[in-house]
């Protein structure tokens, strides 16, 4: 089985409190702490339980500037085969619809069986699995939470559905799924892992490698282009308790025996 | 404009999803001379009933029946709707499970641009459309330019437009059913096996007055003990957000959210949840919620009816003090 995970460098949303920049072009990047994108590594993870059932190898691919390397490294030492960063200065800009071609530009210079991405990023909206999908005209779906490989023309895939419910459904390879968290439980990465793939080769596809006319992606091929970045419209919010913490807690105390909040 | 607006309805055995109306409160926002055509696909009588619902709120109905969409699957459902859709259209798909199943690929095959999970539409300059997201778990919104002119397909989010029930129409129902399906049954390459219902729990959080609910601030397993005893002397049940059940801390049927229960409490306690619209979705009733977060910015404050920025490692066993203290 060949296995392609795509994986994205983003800020760490735990970690961090996000900041508009002052002229509202950005997000203030300064001291931000970066992570791989949540979702990512149950994909990972599920590729790399894969590969140890049936045997194969699974490469991890980025669209990003150098930096995304260390997330591909990451996830190397984790366990992934392989990685390919794709980068190139005219792939700024893009929509997920410019992502969606330059993986789908990278898959079809290899042979994969499947191909896995988070369900969401923190900072996009589960787009780029299903464009590339669709682009490719393999079978998708979304949200999945449990997978079993029936042979190898079939998978059986658990997707989320609202209220807790799951939907089976059956489907034929090559295919791609959007991995929801809660699948698997990511394996623990640790310093030796990571120092094991410090010096791998990552090989690096620009645009021309790709054989992507540079106007069908980044700004010039982008349908949707982002203006700015603002914080969020208030509404009244919540009344903040304020002093001490003792203060805190009598006051709190007595708006939830008032409200009914003890019994 | 001369571009046709489309409204896709979700429907569960004949009842047309809240999303309905929120959708043409969204249309009207892009075009409000425009009238809007609701697709709704199903089978049988349930898909009769959801068309004659959504007829009152929308001008026209198209109506895709197929007995591939007794359950409907998304990628059988891309094909059918690429069939019938016109070129240029703009189509509206509520942001949820189905809906981020089916349009990424939808805008791909119509050959449109594509914006996710839009929050809020602003004005409409040459054909673009600016429009509104949330980004990082809420923390900063940003403003996004659609180009329509090729067409476009729009997720919206939940609950982010106000419904609009201030229509009674009696809209006309077209039958696009042999049109679409003309072709044969596309789709075939995915199969919907069955829908396996969530586990029950030993608690049954939708019917509890008060629940102390937990997040991702926890940070560790064992501190869940704390948590339990802050719910056994305020006589609340336990709750969680997603996190906690990924990491398989408690079980799924404390989850609150949309992808899990939907509550209605009196008193809603979210200690450590940063307010996520998945989790708040699955919060109804209007109760009275207290947020206890380290993170001044965390969206919750802004839903909340109560605040208070502290760790919950320590406030937690603090509150319980306290509370037992009062209560004597």
């Amino acid at each position: 089985m060949e296995i392609l995970v795509c994986v994205k460098r983003v800020p760490d949303t735990a970690e961090n409190e996000i900041e508009v920049s002052r002229d509202g072009s950005d997000i203030e990047r300064g001291d931000l702490v970066y992570s791989v994108n949540e979702w990512d590594n149950y994909a990972v993870e599920e590729a790399i339980q894969i590969r140890d059932k049936v045997g194969g190898s699974i490469t991890v691919v980025s669209v990003g500037d150098g930096d995304a390397e260390e997330v591909l490294r990451r996830e190397m030492a984790m366990g992934a085969d392989k990685g390919i960063l794709l980068s190139d200065e005219s792939f700024a800009g893009s929509d997920g619809k410019g992502i969606a071609r330059i993986i789908k530009a990278e898959v079809e210079k290899g042979r994969y069986d499947l191909i896995l991405t988070g369900a969401q990023a923190d900072d996009g909206a589960g787009q780029v699995g299903g464009m590339l999908a669709a682009m490719l005209d393999w079978p998708y779906a979304s949200l999945v939470n449990h997978l079993e490989m029936l042979d190898d023309k079939r998978i059986k895939v658990g997707r989320e559905i609202a209220g807790g419910n799951q939907e089976m459904n059956e489907m034929d390879l090559p295919c791609v799924l959007s991995i929801q968290t809660g699948i698997n439980e990511p394996r623990y990465v640790g310093i030796r892992g990571i120092r094991k793939v410090a010096s791998v080769e990552i090989p690096v596809h620009k645009a021309s490698d790709l054989g992507l006319a540079t106007e069908s992606v980044g700004t010039a091929g982008a349908k949707v282009k982002r203006l700015d970045y603002f914080r969020p419209e208030l509404g009244e919010g919540a009344e903040m308790l304020e002093g001490s913490p003792e203060e805190k807690l009598e006051k709190l105390v007595e708006l939830l025996k008032t409200k009914g909040g003890l019994k | 404009m001369a571009q046709q607006i489309f409204a896709y309805i979700i429907q569960k055995g004949g009842k047309i999803d809240d999303t309905a109306l929120e959708l043409v409160t969204a249309a009207k926002k892009i075009d409000s001379e425009s009238s809007v055509t609701a697709l709704v696909a199903g089978a049988g009588e349930t898909l009769a009933t959801a068309c004659s619902q959504a007829a009152a709120s929308y001008e026209t109905v198209w109506k895709i029946e197929n007995e591939a969409l007794v359950h409907v699957n998304a990628e059988v459902l891309r094909g059918l709707l690429v069939r019938i859709l016109p070129k240029g259209s703009i189509v509206l798909i509520p942001h949820e499970h189905f809906g981020m199943d089916l349009a990424p690929g939808l805008a791909v095959k119509l050959d449109a641009a594509y914006l996710p999970d839009a929050v809020g539409f602003e004005e409409i300059t040459e054909g673009k459309l600016k429009g509104v997201r949330e980004e990082y778990s809420g923390q900063v919104s940003t403003h996004l330019s659609c180009d329509l002119s090729g067409g476009a397909v729009i997720t919206i989010r939940p609950g982010s437009f106000a419904a609009d029930e201030s229509r009674a129409l009696s809209g006309q129902t077209v039958d696009k059913s042999a049109e679409a399906a003309a072709d044969g049954i596309p789709g075939k390459s995915r199969r919907f096996i069955e829908v396996v219902a969530a586990e029950v729990g030993d608690v049954d959080i939708t019917k509890s007055d008060v629940l102390v609910s937990v997040g991702r601030g926890i940070e560790d397993q064992e501190n869940l003990e704390m948590v339990n005893e802050l719910a056994a002397v305020m006589g609340a049940d336990v709750a969680c957000s997603r996190p906690i059940v990924d990491a398989k801390w408690l079980e799924k049927s404390r989850q609150v959210g949309t992808s899990g229960k939907t509550v209605k409490p009196k008193v809603y306690l979210a200690l450590g949840i940063s307010g996520s619209f998945q989790h708040m979705g699955g919060i109804k009733g209007g109760p009275y919620i207290v947020a206890v977060n380290k993170n001044p910015k965390a969206p919750i404050f802004q839903v909340a009816d109560v605040g208070v920025v502290e760790n919950i490692l320590e406030f937690i066993p603090a509150l319980t003090e306290k509370i037992k203290e009062v209560k004597g």
